[in-house]
């Protein structure tokens, strides 16, 4: 029998907010966590304003012990041992004893590069004939799975530990992977989430495609704009997100607070084939996978109440609406409402799906719709799809039980989640 | 300072429980008696190059063990310059 499978914990590092009530508060102001980056500007990059999570060393060094930090250079892994572990205190949960690991508990926490400053001082080293003074943390640092491996170490985790990477689906995917890992039974809990590096290092290859906005450089608060008729790239940023995937009778044992309840989803690809490429989706696929995550959910399209959509800032926006009218069979006024996290923070990348999952997240257990900034001039062609009162551009307060979060990325891949308010009943 | 001084400093932040290196001896073994990580003793060497400006080759690193042998590798070393 499939185990019900609920949300009991949180942790947030967002360019707007680090921690889940200053995020929250910064959601439902619709704060922007965009600002000019100089080193962007000094490096001749055409978009010159990125969102970073804002760290003091104080805070750091409240995660991390002098030792780790000693030749460290890997911002993804500062930000997702920092969103993991806060998440893991959330949830109430204890750190496992010295001797023994917790096997009943594990963690998927994706990422797309890992360590890539470390990476980069590292090869300037080699290439300098200087291997032997690398020393001993390059590897963990540059390693794919560095995220979970500090993790796991952290809090002793016993059962799968792994780091899945599927690009900017990488968060909602990390959700679903976790979420089958405790529904099958063959976990307890799962700590999921997902990490990016920050920095012109990562951000370059985009600025190069030219898939970064680079008209928007002297407002940098009004630079990432879904949905917006004036919408012309997305802003680079970074973060992660982390959340405590549990089983529903072990939360409801030891009185956990539960934020939310995964009914299902589902993850695809669209193969690269028909419309989709390595970076455009195939439409077919994006609306299969909506629908098989509908059905997965055991819900109606009609009773999703919010969708928090992927929507970059690029031109694809209105597409991705497109795609839902269709998955939905839902349209104008009969649309739910639908948000975009990317205006307040950018895209964070391999950590957008689960930055923007705990932004979900804490929709359903606060009960409000955060604004999706930026967009007063909605785009025409979304307007045909829907009408503009289901885009909000300030917070709304009102009864959610339903939303469903979708993260689609390079390669063609899908992803997509519902979340459902939980009831004791 | 004394040499043997200055490596307990150079070791102090690889000591996972500062109190052992109170009682630091030649016979101290920096994996069985400080319980450093294996991993770190590159890192060891890498900060004993730095602080006496010399290079440990590699069979030099893989006698390093314990403080006597470290000790008896600077030495060495130092001779050479």
């Amino acid at each position: 029998m499939k185990r019900r499978v609920v949300i009991t914990g949180i942790g947030i590092v967002a360019p707007n907010g680090v921690g889940k009530e200053a995020f929250r508060i910064a959601l439902e102001n619709g704060d922007s966590g965009i600002m000019f980056d100089a080193q962007l500007a000094d490096l001749k990059f055409s978009c010159t304003v990125s969102g970073k999570p804002q760290l003091t060393d104080e805070y750091i060094s409240t995660f991390f012990t002098d030792l780790e930090l000693r030749n460290f250079n890997a911002s993804g892994i500062l930000y997702g041992v920092i969103a993991g572990m806060q998440a893991w205190k959330d949830a109430g949960l204890p750190i496992s004893s010295a001797e023994k690991p917790d096997w009943d508990s594990g963690t998927i926490f994706g990422s797309g590069t890992s360590g890539i400053d470390k990476f980069r001082e590292s090869i300037y080293k080699i290439d300098d004939l200087q291997t032997r003074r690398l020393g001993s943390t390059v590897v963990a640092q540059t390693m794919n799975s560095g995220v979970s491996a500090f993790l796991a170490g952290k809090l002793g985790l016993g059962n799968q530990v792994t780091t899945n990477s599927s690009a900017c689906t990488t968060g909602t995917e990390s959700l679903l992977m976790a979420f089958e890992r405790v529904q099958s039974g063959k976990a307890v809990r799962m700590l999921a989430g997902s990490t990016s590096d920050s920095g012109p290092y990562i951000w370059a290859g985009f600025d190069a495609m030219k898939v970064c906005t680079f008209k928007h450089n002297e407002n940098p608060e009004q630079a990432s704009r879904p949905m917006s008729a004036s919408a012309s790239g997305f802003v680079p940023s970074s973060g992660a997100g982390a959340f405590i995937v549990e089983d529903l009778e072990t939360a409801l044992a030891r009185n956990a607070t539960i934020y939310a309840e995964i009914l299902g989803g589902n993850v695809n690809s669209g193969g690269q084939r028909g419309s989709g490429t390595m970076t455009a989706p195939n439409a077919e696929a994006v609306q299969k996978c909506i629908k098989n995550a509908i059905l997965d959910a055991g819900i109606e399209a009609i009773e999703i109440d919010v969708i928090n959509g992927h929507l970059t800032a690029t031109s694809k926006d209105a597409l991705e609406i497109e795609n839902w009218t269709i998955a939905l069979n839902r349209s104008g006024s009969d649309f739910p409402y639908i948000n975009s996290l990317k205006g307040m923070v950018g895209h964070c990348l391999s950590a957008a799906g689960s930055v923007e999952l705990v932004a979900s997240i804490l929709e359903i257990h606060h009960q409000f719709i955060f604004p999706s900034i930026n967009c007063a001039d909605l785009n025409p062609e979304i307007l045909k799809l829907i009408t503009a009162e289901k885009i909000p551009h300030e917070t709304i307060y009102q009864p959610i039980e339903i939303l469903a979060k979708a993260s689609f990325g390079f390669g063609d891949v899908n992803g997509c989640v519902i979340l459902k308010i939980y009831k004791n009943e | 300072m004394n040499k043997i001084d200055q490596l307990k400093e150079i070791i102090k932040p690889y000591v996972p429980n500062r109190e052992r290196l109170e009682h630091l001896t030649p016979e101290t073994d920096f994996i069985k008696d400080l319980a450093i990580n294996s991993a770190n003793l590159v890192d060891i060497i890498l900060d004993i190059e730095e602080q006496f400006e010399i290079t440990i080759d590699n069979d030099g690193m893989e006698k390093m063990m314990d403080v006597k042998s470290a000790l008896a590798i600077i030495d060495e070393e130092l001779a050479k310059k």
